[in-house]
């Protein structure tokens, strides 16, 4: 089943041309995800990797049904490709981009909500649907179908930990990149309630950090669930204050600290990881194998 | 980036917020000068960027010019709350009948702008009750309207003489938050003085990554300077206080690497996300600047996708061999061309892991 995204899922890049996007379109094509077309203002009617590129979405959705997008706009452009995107009726909207304003993030997530539509991330390495659709850039040869639900706030601990799962063959269903920013779309609980509801997933991986309160919110979800969730989070050495690399990876005034999130996953029954590699023993107890 | 006090009250009169008649100065004779243009009573205030200033000695009052020039000579130069005192600002000393708290923020879970109001005002807004506190997310699509506004004063209590001004200011804060692009906007206190609202303090926090369309607005430094040389180079630097200097592709695995190094007892210099795809130039400034601290241990997590682990071990033996790396180097690399790369590394004296906890726990033996 997966969440979200599967084999029949339309996809289109925004920003098809530039280099990020050229590169990672290509990483898609191999991994089997249906890119329909690619968007470059100017461009369109050229041909990139075998996909034909459109000057606007709107143009590529005369020609096709779009079911998703995926962006590798620059920040300063990133909102207005968004909005684009969620105007043309696409409704799932993938933002792979790094350093867009918060302001301009919480009008991204604004405007989705007023068109039915899901904002994954910004700032995310996007979501994989193990054998059906990957969309964004995690590299295509971690993954494996399987049970396990995977999502989580940064990309390459999630390499590492995704990376260990198909190592000790546990396959997993879906993985979502929430992003790394302060203001983004899909959150935690989201997810969860999601993988609560698909058949193929049996047991949630749920990586966090600090800063924020997402992981606080998703607890309270986490109690009602009839499926064991495993978590990790980053960010138990970090000093209060700084911003350790994702801009919403900070402890501010006493809030979004390690301890508070460890104690919220653990009172809601959650079993929480102190090093990566231990998740996959954890999902073992915890799922009986 | 943070503003200072005296640079948030500027930018709150450039849009007609009231504030004290006062400003900023670097010396105890200009502090004197503006409390003779004021007249009257003075506070002098360290412009540091942390709260609690007045417990740390950073503010004093002054009934006369020579008074404040005393005040600014003691405040000027000391160290309030770990901060260096380098400016003052001398402002007239404002009758509070009463002190409110007023503030716009990003609400992250909410994922809209929030103001956050409260009839106790002048005391940490954490210590202040739930039940004390008045709460309105904010529809970006149509801003602080006047009804938000009634409604906010109807919930705070207060009383119907500074309704006009109260309806007025708020408004106009959320039009500062907005078109500074502002992660925090704060007015604490926010003082009711007759019939005038006045911002007593100003707290302004503007967005990092907004920076590049706020040119008019003054630019603050708060890194040190390898954070800001890092900052330059576009890698993700935070300085700390330990010894073994890290580095890896990926702000999670990079807290990830921090804490790992800490669970076995060792300390880390530094915060170092040097991406995905840093060829030999930028793997070398990197380690330049790792270096620059004097670390102990050189510690590298590489977990490569896009990154090839081939290309990796290939610029560190490199930089090796051109620059030399006077300290161990413990490198934990795994990936895409993994055979290939760690080959390499191991044939050029390089400690080579699979496991990013045997490599941490290996840098921090070679730190002790």
């Amino acid at each position: 089943m997966a969440i979200i995204i599967d084999e029949n899922t339309n996809v289109i890049v925004q920003g098809a041309t530039g280099n990020q996007g050229k590169f990672h379109m290509k990483q898609m094509l191999a991994y089997g995800t249906r890119v329909v077309g690619g968007t470059s203002p100017g461009k369109g009617g050229q041909e990139v990797e075998g996909v034909r590129i459109y000057d606007t979405v709107f143009a590529a959705m005369e020609e096709h049904r779009v079911d998703a997008t995926c962006i590798f706009i620059p920040a300063p452009f990133a909102r207005d490709a968004a909005f684009e995107a969620i105007e043309a009726g696409v409704k799932v909207v993938v933002v792979i981009t790094e350093h867009i304003p918060v302001h301009d993030e919480m009008d991204i997530i604004n405007f989705a909500r007023k068109k039915g539509a899901m904002v994954i991330g910004p700032n995310t390495f996007g979501i994989v649907s193990s054998g059906k659709c990957k969309m964004g850039i995690p590299p295509n040869q971690f993954f494996i179908p399987g049970p396990v639900g995977v999502v989580a706030r940064s990309g390459t601990l999630t390499y590492e930990i995704v990376g260990n799962l198909t190592a000790n063959g546990m396959g997993q269903s879906t993985v979502v990149g929430l992003g790394g920013d302060r203001a983004v779309g899909l959150s935690f609980i989201d997810v969860l309630e999601k993988f609560e509801k698909d058949p193929e997933t049996k047991a949630v991986v749920m990586v966090g950090e600090i800063g924020g309160n997402q992981e606080e919110e998703a607890a309270a979800f986490i109690k009602k669930m009839s499926k064991p969730v495993i978590g990790y989070i980053a960010g138990k050495s970090a000093p209060p204050g700084k911003r350790m690399g994702h801009a919403g990876a900070i402890i501010e005034r006493g809030k979004g600290t390690f301890e508070g999130k460890v104690k919220a996953l653990k009172e809601a029954g959650a079993s929480v990881a102190t090093l990566t590699f231990e998740v996959p023993a954890l999902i073992k107890e915890r799922l009986a194998l | 980036m943070k503003l200072f006090e005296f640079m948030g009250k500027e930018l709150f009169a450039k849009y007609g917020i009231t504030t004290p008649r006062g400003k900023m100065v670097i010396s105890p004779e200009e502090a004197a000068a503006v409390a003779v243009e004021i007249g009257g009573e003075v506070v002098v205030k360290s412009q540091i960027l942390s709260g609690k200033r007045g417990k740390g000695g950073g503010i004093a009052f002054a009934s006369t010019p020579g008074q404040a020039k005393e005040a600014a000579a003691k405040i000027l130069g000391s160290t309030v709350q770990g901060l260096k005192v380098e400016s003052v600002l001398v402002e007239e000393k404002i009758r509070i009948d009463r002190e409110l708290y007023l503030a716009i923020t990003v609400d992250g879970s909410a994922k809209k702008p929030v103001l956050i109001a409260s009839a106790s005002g002048g005391m940490d807004i954490e210590e202040v009750p739930e039940d004390k506190i008045v709460k309105h997310h904010i529809d970006t699509f149509i801003g602080l309207q006047p009804y938000a506004a009634r409604e906010i004063f109807r919930q705070m209590g207060l009383d119907q003489g500074i309704a006009k001004e109260f309806y007025k200011l708020l408004p106009t804060l959320y039009k500062v938050f907005r078109e500074k692009d502002c992660e925090l906007v704060e007015i604490n206190p926010l003082v009711i003085s007759g019939d005038r609202l006045i911002a007593a303090d100003a707290k302004v926090t503007i967005d990092d990554e907004a920076l590049f369309r706020q040119k008019d607005l003054p630019h603050v430094e708060e890194r040190t300077e390898s954070e800001q040389k890092a900052h330059a180079l576009g890698l993700s630097y935070v300085q700390l206080d330990g010894n073994i200097a890290v580095m890896a592709n990926g702000a999670g695995i990079t807290m990830g690497t921090l804490d790992i190094i800490q669970h076995y007892g060792g300390a880390a210099a530094n915060f170092l996300d040097a991406g995905g795809g840093t060829g030999q130039e930028g793997t070398a400034k990197a380690l330049e600047i790792l270096l620059s601290r004097n670390p102990r241990v050189i510690l590298i997590n590489i977990f490569g996708g896009i990154t090839r682990c081939d290309d990796v071990a290939n610029a560190l033996v490199s930089v090796k061999n051109d620059i030399g790396i006077p300290v161990p180097v413990v490198i934990r690399l795994v990936g895409t061309n993994e055979e290939l790369g760690v080959k390499i590394l191991k044939e050029n004296g390089f400690d080579a892991y699979k496991m990013m906890h045997e490599a941490a726990a290996r840098a921090v033996e070679l730190a002790r």
